[in-house]
Parts: C-alpha cells; structure tokens; sequence
C-alpha cells in the first residue's frame, strides 16, 4: 500500500471544513443537523456517532470495493453502513442511556445520512482504504463543526447555558426563539451567507430571467470605420 | 374511524415529517426549484410511505419484537436489534418491486416517477417515518394511516417551497445569501408558521 503524505493527509481533512463543507454546500445530512442541535452534550455524541460511522463505513467499503458488483453496489454500501449504525446504537444505549433516548430515532437515521452515502460513492469506490478513512473522517469533522456552530449558538444564546452550566448573568431570558426548532433553519442559511462572504467561489448563480436581460450590457457592434 | 382521521391531521399539520421533525431534507432542498418535479416526487414518497410503514409495522410485530417469534417456539427470541438493517433492506426491496411493476404496468407513471425513485431509498423520511412508527408504537391501520399522512404532510411542505421558490426567482438577494441560504432561511420561516398548528388538540 503506497503511503500518503502529510500534505495529502492534510488537504483531505480540512478541505471538507470551510471550503468544501458536506452541509454548507453540498446540502448532504441536513436533517440530523437541525432536530439534535438544542443541547450541547446531544450534538457532540450525534458528531461522534456519526464522525466513526463515516470513517469506518469509508474504510470498509473501500477494502472491498474491488469485489462490490457495479450494479448491486448501493446495496452492498447501506448493509456495511447499517451494520456500524447498529453497533453505535447499541453502545449508545448501553453507556449512554439518557442521551440515546434524546437522540431517538436520529442515530438510525445515520444510515440514510446522505453524507455517508455520498462519500462512500463518490470517494471510497474509487480509493485505496487509509485515503479513504482519513476522507471519511475528514467529513465528518466538516459536519460536526456545523452542528457544533450552531449548537452553541442555540444553547447560549437561546437557553444561556452552555453544557448545561450556566454562562449568561442570571438575568438573561430564556429566548424561546432559538430554543425552537425552526431557528436552526436561520442560523445554518446564515452560516451560509457568512461562508459564501468568504470564499467567492461558492456563491450560486443568480437564475433570476428579468435580471440577466435587464442588467446584460448591451453591445453594440462596432462595423470598421475606416474609409 | 374519528381516532384515524384525527391522526392522519396530526400527522400532515402538527407533526409535519418535513418542516416539524426536519426529515428528508436533502432532498426536499434539492428538487424543490419547480413545482412539477416537486409535485412528481412527493407522489412518489407518497407512494412509498404508504406501502413501507405498514410492511415494517407487520415485521415488527411478528418477526422482531420481543416475544413475537413465539409462534414459531421462540418465546424469548428478541431481534429488535437487527430493526435498523431490516426496515432499509424492507425498504430497498419495496422500492425495487414498485420500480420494476410501474415499469411494466403504468409505464406513465413509471417515466414521471422514474428518476425520483431510487433517489427515495436513502430518502431519511422513509426510514424515519418507519422508526417514528415503532417508537410509538401503532397498530397496523394505524400504520397505514400514519405512513400516508406522513407521506402528504411532506409532499405538501415540498410543493409549497417549490411554489414559493419559483416566484424567488425573480427577487434581488444579497450574493451571498443567493440560492440555499435564502432557501434555508424560508424553509425556517414556514417551519414556524407550521409551528402555529401545534396547540391545537383533536
């Protein structure tokens, strides 16, 4: 197995935080993102869940990616992503009760993370098993600093708390707003606007039909003058 | 019959499976910028939701649960940890069968649909309505009714965003914010106003 180097090692982990973020701009996994980001302490176990799944999912797949028939592919990749999502869920439940039930159905939904998917098609089909883990792992950072963004600014701001332990003075009120699902909506098409601010090269055409008429300069045609 | 009725409402207003409980957003942000694709895949989850949370209900209560094998000798047998690998391959299955009948019986549908079918397997709805399902633990016709609401409910929510982004189209957006970040801003919006069908009782 040819080894990598560390710039390689590198580019595959950071690439997936800012400028290639998996939630951000390739809109993957958006839904375990919103419904688990109230409390810090459930967002972190749901980024670890689903950090190892990746990684480990990426790896598996790309071992045997050689031996996977083209055409029944898509099978073989979800029974190794439901098997590691069956074992996370039973050691959550096992050594961390509480937050399992809090999670609920969100650590089985893992499975239909379209993050995991995505990467098991897109990059371990197609890459020798370390690569391929590190690529894995490097995703699921990306997510995670979504969810952990958000998360924070969910808890703080909206409970005043953060880890459950109390960081705003005493006289700060509870803001439902944030507390509320939908407000994760608005801090992620935030983050967004924020990202996209930055690095130019996100930013999404604009398909508006009157706006490209309208605002094309118009060119005239200037036949030769001489003579 | 009221006690169904009043769950199918639960299911497609209070509990909205995409804009309450935020399931199969992937999608619902991806193929919502015309109405008619919209409209054609929220027929399919429709379609689907429908026939898989009945089909892992029945699973469920006579393969899985605890105790459920004892028809077969099995009194103390307990699968429910195989649940999740079972409900995607059901799943899979389903959506395989359905794609290969309406390729042969209604090719019509079959060519509205064809695209959006195998894009709804790794749909998070799908599963996550089949979990909801067991987690609460309903009957069978509960089941039926639950998956078919649960199906309406989000290809209502779809179709509204679709429509609303159609018209979108045309407004002057900051740059950055063009494209999915005005997207997932609406999307908080009308998840709020969702929110408002929440006191009521039935």
């Amino acid at each position: 197995m040819r080894a990598i180097s560390l710039k390689e090692t590198r580019k595959l982990l950071f690439t997936p935080l800012v400028e290639n973020n998996p939630i951000a701009l390739q809109i993957l996994g958006i839904c375990s993102a919103l419904a688990v980001t109230v409390k810090m302490d459930v967002t972190l176990i749901m980024c670890i869940a689903l950090t190892s799944v990746i990684t480990l999912s990426n790896f598996f797949i790309s071992i045997i990616r050689t031996y996977i028939p083209d055409n029944i592919r898509i099978i073989v990749q979800m029974t190794i992503i439901s098997s590691l999502v069956i074992i996370v869920d039973e050691l959550l439940k096992a050594y961390a009760y509480e937050a399992s039930k809090q999670l609920s159905v969100f650590v089985g939904l893992i499975i239909t993370n379209c993050i995991v998917m995505g990467r098991a098609e897109a990059f371990a089909m197609k890459n020798p098993p370390i690569k391929s883990a590190i690529d894995g792992f490097g995703n699921g950072l990306g997510y995670s600093f979504v969810l952990i963004v958000v998360a924070t600014i969910r808890e703080v701001f909206g409970a005043g708390t953060f880890f459950g332990l109390q960081v705003m003075p005493e006289s700060y009120p509870v803001n439902n707003f944030l507390l509320l699902p939908p407000s994760s909506f608005i801090i992620i098409g935030i983050m967004i606007w924020v990202i996209r601010t930055f690095s130019k090269g996100q930013v999404e055409e604009n398909e508006n039909p009157l706006k490209a008429h309208t605002f094309k300069p118009l060119v005239v045609k200037k036949e030769g003058v001489d003579g | 019959m009221a006690e169904l009725l009043n769950l199918f409402v639960k299911t497609v207003f209070i509990e909205n499976i995409a804009l309450s409980l935020f399931l199969g957003m992937c999608t619902f942000f991806a193929i919502s910028k015309q109405v008619k694709a919209a409209f054609g895949l929220g027929i399919a989850v429709i379609v689907v939701l429908t026939l898989t949370v009945p089909l892992n209900n029945l699973i469920y209560n006579y393969v899985l649960k605890e105790g459920a094998l004892s028809w077969a000798g099995l009194e103390e047998t307990n699968l429910e940890f195989v649940g999740l690998i079972t409900y995607i391959g059901v799943i899979a299955a389903a959506v395989q069968v359905l794609e290969m009948f309406l390729d042969k019986y209604i090719p019509a549908l079959y060519n509205a649909l064809g695209i959006f079918l195998p894009l709804i397997t790794v749909n998070c709805a799908i599963l996550g309505a089949s979990l909801f399902m067991i987690e609460k633990n309903y009957n069978f016709s509960q089941s039926v009714v639950y998956g078919f609401g649960a199906g309406f409910g989000w290809a209502l929510a779809i179709v509204l965003l679709a429509g609303i982004r159609e018209k979108l189209k045309y407004s002057d957006i900051p740059e950055g914010l063009n494209g999915l970040g005005i997207t997932f801003v609406i999307v908080g919006l009308m998840s709020f106003g969702f929110m408002s069908f929440g006191g009521i009782l039935l």
